[in-house]
Formats: C-alpha cells, sequence, structure tokens
C-alpha cells in the first residue's frame, strides 16, 4: 500500500506533464487529483492503526541505489507513527490543494503543468518521510526544492517570479551544501547512512571528539550542526529564510502545499527523525532552540507591518517553524511534530482563504485596498476566522478545550519553560511572538473583512471594472468615475466556486478540532509513548512536567492571544489612525521591519555583488589577463619576434604536431629496436 | 567471446567507414557514418553484454607484436568498458546533431568524426604504453581538423591554443615513458601498473604524465584552451569534445598516474586538492558572468572535472567511484547541454545568451529537455551528476574536510549559473521576435536528446548497471593505493569510555583511521 501512496503521485505527474496539452486539462486533473485523493485515503488507512496503538513500523525494501565499498544506500520506503503523521498531513492537504486548484487555476491555459507539478512535488515529499537512509531523504529534500522552484517560478513570464524561484533554490543550495556536509560526516562516523542505525549507534558516540576544518570539536556536535543547517534552509530559519517571502510569487495553491504545510516542516521533521542523535549533543540543541526562537521572534515582527496578504502569511510560516524549532531544541520532539501536524491545517487554510480572497479581489493582494469583504464573501471570511482562532491559540487554558493551536503551541511553551535552562528564554521569547501572532492575525482579519471597501485605490479592481465594462464605459477615461462613493468603485466581489469552498471546510474542521482529538497521542505524556513507540525520542518526563508548570505560565499565552487582539481590534476597527501615528512616531522602526531587518539588501551586498565582480574580475583578468596573456599567447608573442612562424603555426599547426609526434615515435622505435 | 578480436574489430568498423566517407558524397558520407557508428554502438553492447563481473580483471586481450617491443596489444577492465560505453553511445547522437548543421566537405567531416571513434576506443583499450601514446595524441588530430576547419569565426586562434597546451604535455609524457619504458623493461600497462618505481623517480614521472593529463582534463590553471575550444567547434565537435576527449586526462590519471605512482600521487595529492579547490569556485564564478552560451557550459565542464581529481585523489572506493561515475555523467549532460545550445544555435546562428528568451512559450518541449539537463548538471538527485559527485565529496571527506567543503560550495555556485542561464533562455517574455518565431524541437532533434535523458535517469536511478562492472577494478586500485594513501584529517577520539558498546567504539575508529 505505501508503494502505492508513494508512486500514484509519481505516476499521475508522469502522466499530466509528458501528456500535457495533448492530454487536455480535464484529463491532466482528473488523473492527478484522483491518484493524489487515493492516496490520502490510503494514507489514512494507514495512520488510524498507530492511532490507536494497533500498528508496527516496517520498512519495505524497493531496490539498490547507491553501492560504493561500505557505503551502502537502498531505496526503501519506512513507515512508522512519524511516517504516518506526515503522510496523513502531505496527501491531506496535497489532494485539499489540487481540488482547490480547480477553481483557482481556472483561467490558466497551462494547467496540465501546474497539476503534473503539484503531484510531482507530492512524490518528492513522500519520499523523503518515508526515507531509511539519510540519502534518500536528501533525495526527496531536492526534489521538493526542484518542484519548488518550478511552482514559485510557475508564471515564467514575470521576472519577478523567476528571481524568486532562482533564489529559492539557490539559498535552499546553502543549507543542502551543510545537508551533505552532515551526511559526508555521519558516513565518516558510522560507516552507513541508515538512519535506524545511525540512531542506535549515535549515544555510543556521545564525547567523543573530531577532526574538522583543521579543528577538534565535539563529534556529535559537528554532525548536527551540519545537517541542522540544512533543515534551516528548508526550513527558512533565520539566515537563510530570505527565500521563503518571495516564494509568495507562486500561484497561492502553492504557497499553502509547499510553503506552509508541508515542505517547510521538512526541517523540523528532519531534527525530530534524528531526534536521538541530536539528543546527544546538548550544544546542537542549544543551537536549534536559540535558532528556533530567534526566528519565531524575527518573523512575528516583520510580518506585523507587512501589506500584502500572502507576505504576512507567509512571515507567519516561518515565525511558527520557528516555534517548531526551539521545541525541538528543548527536547519535546512531540510538540514539535504536534505544531507541525496542526500547522498544516490551519496555514493551509488561511492561504487557500487569502487565495479565495484574492481570487475573490480580481488578483489583489494588497491588503490596504481591501476591507469590508465579510458579507460579500462570508464561506472565506468564516473559515478563516476559524483558522486564524486556531493560529492565535484560542482556549481555555485550565478547563483545556479549545483550537488547533491552542493545544499545539501551548503545548510548546509549557514544555519550554519545564524543561529550564535555555527553554525559559524560548518560552519568554515565544509568548512576545505569541502577542504579535495574535497582532497579525487579527490584523490581517480586520483589514481583509471589517471597516469600510477601499476597493477603489487597486489598479487590479480597475482592470476588472475596465474588463467588465469596457464597452458600455467607454469614453470615461477617469479610473473614479465609478466610485459610487463607498470604495467599492461599483465591483462586486464574488464568493469562490465550491470546489475551492470546500477545502476551505475540511481544513478548519482540522483547525478547529485537530488539537483536541490529537493531542494525547502527540503531547500526553503516556500517550505519547505509546504512539510514538519509539519514532523520536519521546521524552515522557519533561511532558509530565510540561502539565505541571505554574498556573502563570499557562495563563501567559492566553494572555498574550487577547492582548494582541484588543491591540489589533482597536488599531484597525475602533482607531483607524493609529496605525499612521504609530508609523510617524518610530518611522525608523517601521522602515527596519517593513524592510525585513535589510536581509536582502545585506545578502546582495554581500554575497550577491561580489560573485558577480569577481567572476568579472577571475575572467577578465585571472583567466584573459594572466594565464593567456603570459601562457599561449606569450608564446605566440615570441615566436612572431623569432622570426615569422606564425603564418606557418596558424596554416600548418596540425602539420607541425604530426611531425613533432612523428619524430617522437621514432625515437621510440629506433631505441626500442636498437636496444 | 573467447578470442574474438570484438576491439579490433570495434576500430575497424568506423575505419572502413572513414575510409569510405572520403570517397562517398554528401548524403550518402552521412548515412555511411550514421550506419558505421550504430554498428560500433550494437558492438559495443555486445562488448558490455559479454564482459565478466567479477571475472578475469582483463578481458577480451589481444596480442599482435609490431615491431620490438612495441605491440598492437588490447583489452579492458571494466572502467575502460564504461569508457567505451561512452564513446559508442555519444558518436551516432554526434553524426546526428551533424546532419543538417555541416553542409561543407561532408564527406571529409564525417571522417574525421569516425577516424575520431577508432583513436578514442583506442585509447580505452590499449594496453602497450607507445599504443596508448598514439592512439592519445593522434586522436586530437580529427579534433583539431575539426574545430579549424567547420568551426566558428575566430577557429584558428582557438585550435592554435589547443594544440600549445597540449603539445607541452605529450612532449614531457613522451619522455617519461620512455624512461619508465627502459626501467621496468616492458611496454604493457598492466605489467606497468604492477610495477613498483622507487619513491624519488615516481615524482618525476607523475609530474611529466601531470602535465599531459591536467591539460587533457583541464584543470586549472591550464584550461583556457577549453572555453575558447568549445566556442569555437560545430556542436557535434563540442559534444565529442566534452563528452569523451576531456574524459582521457581523468582515464589517464585512473589507468597510469594513480597506480603506476601511487606513492607520488599521495605525495603531491595536495597539489591537485589545491587546484581542483580553487577550480571549483573560479570557474564557476566565472561561469556566472558569461554572455555566451557555450563559453558558460565550458567553464562549467572546468568546474565539475575538478570534482573529478578531487574523486581520484581522494584514494579511496568511493572517491574512485565517484569520479568515474562524474566522468560518464558529465560526458552524457555536458554532451545534451551542447547539443541543446546547438539547437538554438541552429536556428539563430547565435551564441549570445540575451538574444533569447522565453523560448518555453514557443518551445515547449525544448524547454522541457533543457530543464532537464540542467538539473542533471546541478547534480540533482535522481540524475547520474549526483551519484557522482555526491560519492566524490563524500571520498575527499574522508581525506581533508577542508577540500570537501569548498568543493561541495559548487553545488550552490552550480545552480547559480545554470538556473541562471535557463531563465535568460526559457523564462521570461519573448523579447526578441526571432527567437520568438524559432520552431519547436524536430523529430530527429528530439532522437537526439531523448536517449541521453533515458540514460541519464537510468544513472541517476539506478547506477548499480555502471557501478557494478568497475567496482572490482577500483578495489584493486584502491588496494594498490591503501599503503600510501594519506590519512584523514577526521581522527576520531573517542571521549570518555563507556561500557555498553565498547567493541563498537574500536570498530569505528579502526574505520575512521582506515580512511
Amino acid at each position: 500500500m505505501i508503494q502505492l501512496i508513494v508512486l500514484l503521485p509519481l505516476l499521475a505527474a508522469a502522466i499530466a506533464g509528458l501528456g500535457n496539452k495533448a492530454l487536455g486539462k480535464l484529463p491532466a486533473k482528473i488523473v492527478t487529483t484522483g491518484a493524489l485523493f487515493a492516496a490520502c485515503a490510503m494514507s489514512w488507512a494507514i495512520f488510524i492503526p498507530f492511532l490507536t496503538g494497533h500498528a508496527q513500523a516496517y520498512v519495505t525494501p524497493l531496490f539498490t541505489w547507491i553501492e560504493s565499498g561500505s557505503f551502502d544506500a537502498q531505496w526503501a520506503l519506512r513507515v512508522d507513527t512519524m511516517t504516518a503523521v506526515m503522510l496523513v498531513v502531505i496527501t491531506s492537504v496535497s489532494s485539499l490543494v489540487h481540488l482547490y486548484s480547480w477553481g483557482y487555476m481556472d483561467e490558466e491555459p497551462d494547467q496540465p503543468r501546474f497539476f503534473a507539478y503539484l503531484s510531482l512535488f507530492t512524490f518528492a515529499m513522500l519520499m523523503l518521510v518515508t526515507a531509511n537512509n539519510l540519502l534518500q531523504m536528501f533525495f526527496g529534500w531536492e526534489g521538493v526544492g526542484l518542484a519548488s522552484y518550478l511552482l514559485i517560478g510557475f508564471w515564467f513570464r514575470k521576472p519577478s517570479a523567476n528571481a524568486a524561484a532562482i533564489k529559492a533554490f539557490v539559498v535552499n543550495r546553502v543549507g543542502d551544501l551543510g545537508f551533505m556536509m552532515g551526511i559526508f560526516g555521519t558516513y565518516l562516523v558510522f560507516n552507513t547512512i541508515s538512519i535506524p542505525e545511525i540512531l542506535a549507534a549515535a549515544p555510543s558516540m556521545a564525547g567523543s571528539t573530531i577532526g574538522f576544518l583543521g579543528h577538534r570539536f565535539d563529534t556529535m556536535t559537528v554532525l548536527c550542526l551540519l545537517l541542522f543547517v540544512g533543515a534551516m534552509g528548508k526550513s527558512a530559519q533565520l539566515g537563510l529564510h530570505t527565500w521563503l517571502p518571495d516564494a509568495m510569487e507562486g500561484p497561492t495553491p502553492v504557497s499553502a502545499l509547499i510553503h506552509a504545510a508541508t515542505m517547510v516542516t521538512a526541517g523540523v521533521f528532519m531534527v525530530c527523525r534524528l531526534s536521538p542523535m541530536f539528543e546527544t549533543s546538548e550544544t546542537a540543541l542549544h543551537v536549534v532552540t536559540y535558532v528556533g526562537a530567534a526566528t519565531c521572534l524575527f518573523a512575528a515582527t516583520v510580518g506585523t507591518v507587512q501589506t500584502d496578504i500572502k507576505r504576512v502569511i507567509a512571515y507567519s510560516t516561518c515565525s511558527q517553524l520557528g516555534y517548531m524549532f526551539f521545541a525541538a531544541g528543548v527536547g519535546a520532539y512531540g510538540a514539535a511534530m504536534f505544531h507541525l501536524f496542526t500547522h498544516a491545517f490551519f496555514k493551509a487554510l488561511l492561504f487557500l482563504g487569502a487565495g479565495s480572497v484574492i481570487h475573490a479581489m480580481h488578483h489583489e493582494q494588497d491588503m490596504r485596498y481591501y476591507g469590508g469583504l465579510r458579507k460579500s464573501i462570508p464561506i472565506t471570511f468564516w473559515t478563516m476566522t476559524l483558522g486564524t482562532l486556531a493560529i492565535t491559540g484560542v482556549g481555555l487554558p485550565l478547563v483545556g478545550v479549545g483550537f488547533a493551536g491552542f493545544y499545539s503551541k501551548d503545548g510548546i511553551l509549557e514544555a519550554a519553560f519545564a524543561s529550564g535552562g535555555a527553554g525559559v528564554g524560548a518560552y519568554y521569547v515565544g509568548i512576545f511572538a505569541a502577542l504579535l501572532t495574535s497582532f497579525y492575525s487579527w490584523r490581517l482579519v480586520f483589514l481583509t473583512f471589517f471597516g469600510k471597501p477601499r476597493w477603489t485605490r487597486s489598479e487590479h479592481i480597475q482592470h476588472a471594472l475596465h474588463d467588465a465594462h469596457g464597452h458600455d464605459a467607454h469614453g470615461h477615461d477617469d479610473h473614479h468615475a465609478h466610485d459610487s462613493g463607498d470604495g467599492t468603485g461599483g465591483y462586486h466581489p464574488h464568493e469562490s466556486p465550491w470546489v475551492m469552498l470546500l477545502p476551505l471546510v475540511v481544513l478548519s474542521l482540522g483547525a478547529v478540532f485537530a488539537g483536541f482529538i490529537f493531542h494525547d497521542q502527540f503531547i500526553g505524556p503516556e500517550g505519547g509513548i505509546a504512539f510514538w513507540k519509539g519514532a523520536l525520542a519521546f521524552d515522557s518526563h519533561l511532558m509530565h512536567a510540561a502539565h505541571e508548570v505554574p498556573t502563570w505560565v499557562k495563563f501567559g499565552p492566553f494572555t498574550v492571544m487577547l492582548t494582541g487582539l484588543i491591540i489589533a481590534w482597536l488599531a484597525y476597527i475602533r482607531n483607524t489612525d493609529w496605525p499612521q501615528r504609530f508609523v510617524a512616531t518610530f518611522g525608523a522602526l517601521y522602515q527596519f521591519l517593513l524592510n525585513k531587518w535589510y536581509f536582502d539588501e545585506l545578502y546582495h551586498v554581500l554575497f550577491v555583488k561580489p560573485a558577480f565582480a569577481i567572476g568579472r574580475f577571475f575572467w577578465k583578468f585571472g583567466d584573459v589577463g594572466f594565464i593567456d596573456r603570459f601562457g599561449p599567447n606569450g608564446l605566440a608573442a615570441l615566436v612572431v619576434q623569432g622570426n615569422k612562424i606564425t603564418r606557418r603555426l596558424q596554416s600548418g599547426y596540425l602539420y607541425t604536431y604530426a611531425l613533432v609526434m612523428l619524430i617522437g615515435l621514432a625515437a621510440v622505435a629506433t631505441w626500442a629496436m636498437t636496444r | 567471446m573467447d578470442g574474438f578480436p570484438i576491439l579490433s574489430l570495434m576500430m575497424a568498423v568506423p575505419m572502413a567507414g572513414a575510409i569510405a566517407c572520403l570517397f562517398a558524397g554528401a548524403n550518402s558520407a552521412r548515412w555511411i557514418a550514421l550506419i558505421a557508428t550504430l554498428v560500433d554502438l550494437a558492438l559495443g553492447i555486445a562488448l558490455w553484454a559479454n564482459f565478466d563481473q567479477g571475472g578475469l580483471q582483463w578481458q577480451f586481450q589481444e596480442y599482435a607484436p609490431i615491431f620490438g617491443k612495441f605491440a598492437w596489444a588490447l583489452g579492458i577492465d571494466g572502467i575502460a568498458l564504461m569508457l567505451i560505453a561512452l564513446t559508442v553511445f555519444l558518436m551516432p547522437i554526434c553524426i546526428g546533431a551533424s546532419w543538417n548543421a555541416i553542409q561543407k566537405r561532408v564527406g571529409e567531416y564525417m571522417a574525421a568524426f569516425l577516424l575520431m571513434e577508432v583513436l578514442m576506443i583506442g585509447v580505452f583499450a590499449a594496453q602497450d604504453l607507445y599504443l596508448f601514446y598514439i592512439m592519445f595524441e593522434a586522436g586530437l588530430i580529427p579534433m583539431y581538423l575539426i574545430i579549424g576547419i567547420w568551426g566558428g569565426a575566430d577557429r584558428i586562434y582557438a585550435s592554435y591554443k589547443f594544440f600549445l597546451y597540449t603539445l607541452f604535455g605529450s612532449v614531457l609524457m613522451l619522455i617519461a615513458m620512455m624512461w619508465m619504458v627502459h626501467e621496468a623493461g616492458t611496454t604493457e600497462i598492466p605489467a606497468l601498473m604492477a610495477y613498483n618505481f622507487e619513491s624519488g623517480a615516481q615524482t618525476w614521472l607523475f609530474l611529466a604524465f601531470f602535465a599531459s593529463f591536467a591539460v587533457k582534463m583541464p584543470m586549472w590553471p591550464v584550461h583556457t584552451w577549453l572555453p575558447d575550444a568549445h566556442v569555437q567547434a560545430p556542436t557535434a565537435g563540442s559534444v565529442i569534445l566534452a563528452g569523451v576527449l576531456l574524459k582521457m586526462g581523468g582515464y589517464g590519471f585512473i589507468r597510469f598516474s594513480l597506480p603506476m605512482f601511487p606513492e607520488a600521487s599521495a605525495q603531491l595529492a595536495p597539489l591537485v586538492w589545491g587546484l581542483s579547490m580553487v577550480a571549483v569556485v573560479y570557474t564557476s564564478l566565472v561561469a556566472l558572468v558569461q554572455s555566451d552560451m557555450k563559453k558558460l557550459i565550458a567553464y562549467s565542464s572546468v568546474a565539475h572535472m575538478a570534482i573529478v581529481t578531487v574523486g581520484l585523489f581522494a584514494f579511496n572506493q568511493a572517491g574512485i567511484e565517484g569520479a568515474m561515475m562524474v566522468m560518464l555523467g558529465h560526458g552524457l549532460v555536458a554532451g545534451a547541454l551542447f547539443l541543446c545550445v546547438g539547437v538554438i544555435y541552429d536556428r539563430l546562428h547565435t551564441r549570445e545568451i540575451a538574444r533569447y528568451g522565453g523560448l518555453s512559450i514557443n518551445m515547449p518541449r525544448y524547454a522541457v529537455l533543457f530543464l532537464f539537463f540542467t538539473m542533471a548538471s546541478v547534480g540533482l538527485p535522481g540524475t547520474s551528476n549526483f551519484v557522482g559527485e555526491f560519492l566524490s565529496l563524500m571520498g575527499i571527506y574522508q581525506a581533508s574536510s577542508w577540500v570537501a567543503l569548498v568543493c561541495t560550495t559548487g553545488i550552490i555556485l552550480g545552480a547559480a549559473y545554470m538556473l541562471y542561464l535557463y531563465r535568460r533562455i526559457c523564462y521570461g517574455d519573448q523579447v526578441n521576435a526571432d527567437a520568438a518565431a524559432m520552431p519547436d524541437l524536430s523529430g530527429r532533434e528530439i532522437w537526439l536528446l531523448a536517449p541521453i535523458a533515458a540514460v541519464v535517469l537510468w544513472m541517476g536511478v539506478y547506477p548499480e548497471s555502471f557501478l557494478a562492472p568497475m567496482r572490482a577494478d577500483i578495489h584493486a586500485l584502491e588496494a594498490r593505493l591503501a599503503p600510501a594513501a594519506p590519512a584523514g584529517d577526521s581522527k576520531i577520539k573517542m571521549g570518555a569510555p563507556k561500557p555498553a558498546g565498547e567493541a563498537h567504539h574500536e570498530e569505528v575508529a579502526a574505520h575512521g583511521e582506515a580512511h
């Protein structure tokens, strides 16, 4: 069954991709979407026995991949609790996104290609999570990178989309450098790349040292940190995050599937998968905690001032990934996976909801031109509100009932506090980020759905109006001619078709109930042991301690959630002049956040420009100016000065060469015979 | 196939074809060349099918004395088999690529190609040192002709540069060979591979061979002939230059330098590492700023070949097998990329990247195949180049983490320059009307590219087919190198011993040392 789950999407991608125009839009959509729904059904069939504790982990070998000396990498599909969780996440979100795209991409002429890419992505992601060795994980890792590149650049005529696609691929490659070095090192140390064998042998290497780049370090710290660099790239952690916001150039369903629910969580998956390895290095875990917490805070601050609806959600994703990492860093791997699981549902929901808004607003993505949409697109409004309730973690702390994020995010924060040391710091950072999360999430809802319509200033809306009234409104050169004074400009947003709304509704169910239903299995002190069955390093004591944290710690997330909501309400509904006053008062801070802490500018100056400048220097001054000048050209010049052999060289170089060779041969022959 | 001179036959068929082409008209020359190369491909498949994996090291041996110690001695091991397979696979594709592009002196052109096939098979099959030398050097003569007669505007300068570089190396190599034969008293390559030259002499011999192989490879800083040669060569010339001729340097290292001078190889390995590290970073950055498609791919070839040299000088199985896989994979992928350039060059007659753009719109099939080969060149897992690069770099990591780190940056830079190239050619809007009017791939062009794509994928998903024939030979080479191999820089020291798993510690430590 697992073979079918993994290979069906590949087959569908091949049919849709190679068939393309010859196959036609509808068959391509049916094949890919059908394959995904089938895979989804089978994934749940695998997951449910794990949930009830009746299933055992197993590995289905396929065939040999690379063998070289003692190096042995097989193609194999591993199924254990972690895989089962990921299977459900990937195939559920992917099938819903496939369905959603029927509506969202309806006007797109190039649909078979789009659906082929989506299915190809799903295949690669499934290969990643079913990997039984590091190399197959890397295969999936790069495969999703390829699909991400293709889908970000799907609208390949747009220069910005192309730039974003290359950026995503190249920045991810920086992470991959770490991942590859990590695999090399792991093989050197353990003489295997099989994940179970590495995890079994890891504790015995704790405390050993290794030479690396001319210095000596703790072996496991080096290995874990190298691998973690890979995780940072894929999961857009601080420093290697710059590609994720730009990746929003891709169609919105892609953002929901790849850049929110699945691919970007691959790094978290990797750390959890290798958790027994990370457990052997305290330093590595501290680094994971710090990087996670820093990203969590950084992305949340930037998210508060963005005006593009997709970018807000992108930074929100980045920030939530930070939560997952510091959960892993403090040893709460179950909580990290739980947040990954719930986040997949509510973040996919928010993205698809944003897509529905964008669809209704004729491709306008700037929230400054939204407003008052709740009556026009009520289902989108209600589902997105549920998603927002989930991400902000609404729930009752002592009763223990709430939306999905309430269980998973609070679980992370409590575990961080309970773990002590660096975890306590992470708790405070996480609490502050939760305040910002609540603020920017509600800001998004209020700007989009509440207040008065501000649609007229949007170019996209103007285009829509001109297209619709192209003929009867002829002669009205003034763009504001349609402004009827209510800010709508006479534009009537329509609710999306059912193929787009159904996924929203299904995902809302996940956003509402996923936490309540699954929390005992994922993070319960006893339930967790039975559920994970050693698939990750589940720390039952930590989970116990997390339940026993002081009441104020439990109330922390709740309090900041309410605070954020109130601030957002005050600033965007009650006193709508507050944002301007904030900008006027704290101009520098605002610019700093708006420009995303100037990371892009910094990298451009540090890496991009020098790479081109140095390349040009090497070419013009190295190759042409030095090597050629003193090498072949210099020789030629000497020859010219000597006499006019050059001409003979140029016309008769061949004969000269042949002659030299023949003389040599004659010498050899003579010498060999007369010896 | 005992005693059947299949290797001689594989050389005789294209030789006969070459002579026939000289006397045939344009169209019949094309057909003669195609049939001769296809027959050779069939013979190559038969050769592979009859190769006994795990059997004798040298198979299909032939011996016919000519004079003195000089003999027509042929024979192959798994390494040579793979390179011969690459040659006979690419040859019909080269003929197909020249079908319409070459219109002047077709007979001579086809004859030159067929002669080159003879000589390349000869290089990989020769078991006599002088026979190898003749093939190795003579193999370049048809290449000079191809560049010099059918090349671009600047062809004279390019072929002259090519000539100067290679002349210098060959003279030194020839002198070294003569000394070796004198010292060892044999011209047989298998015997020389087992002969132990004294350490002091090894260094000089190594350097003499290195002068020749480094140029052919090409290694930095003797690489500057390659971009010019590629730019000026006709498409099929570039394909065979990147596909096979560049592999002769690597083959030289694996057949001569490493087994014949193991101590000198180990001693001078840091030199090779250093040059390779420079090459990866330097030529990748140079590739980034190129505005000429062929130059860009030529520079990327230098960077890829540097991965081959670090793999070879990793002195372990993974590294050397990886180096071989990079050679095979690069032969296919770079060849295919030059074909891709040729496809649009034939339509627009310019190599200027800026003259294209938005080809995904009017040439979707081309865009797909070009993307595939771009990704293969970038080393995406599932394609041939990944297997090779991964094994090479993993191999060198065992020897030096610094070299591994610097060379692995190639995966970042490689992605940057290849995707930047692809973006400028296939993505974006159609800005040039003439480029926008180009028709998609013809049936002939698909038939040239699709088989390469299939093999690249095969090599990436199930490389075992290609690794298995070479395994025993590379293992023997590793064993030969083992006494001299440099110790790695990762020496693992165990911490405070724990009661459990003590046996494992020693085993791991021993493993770490062994590499």
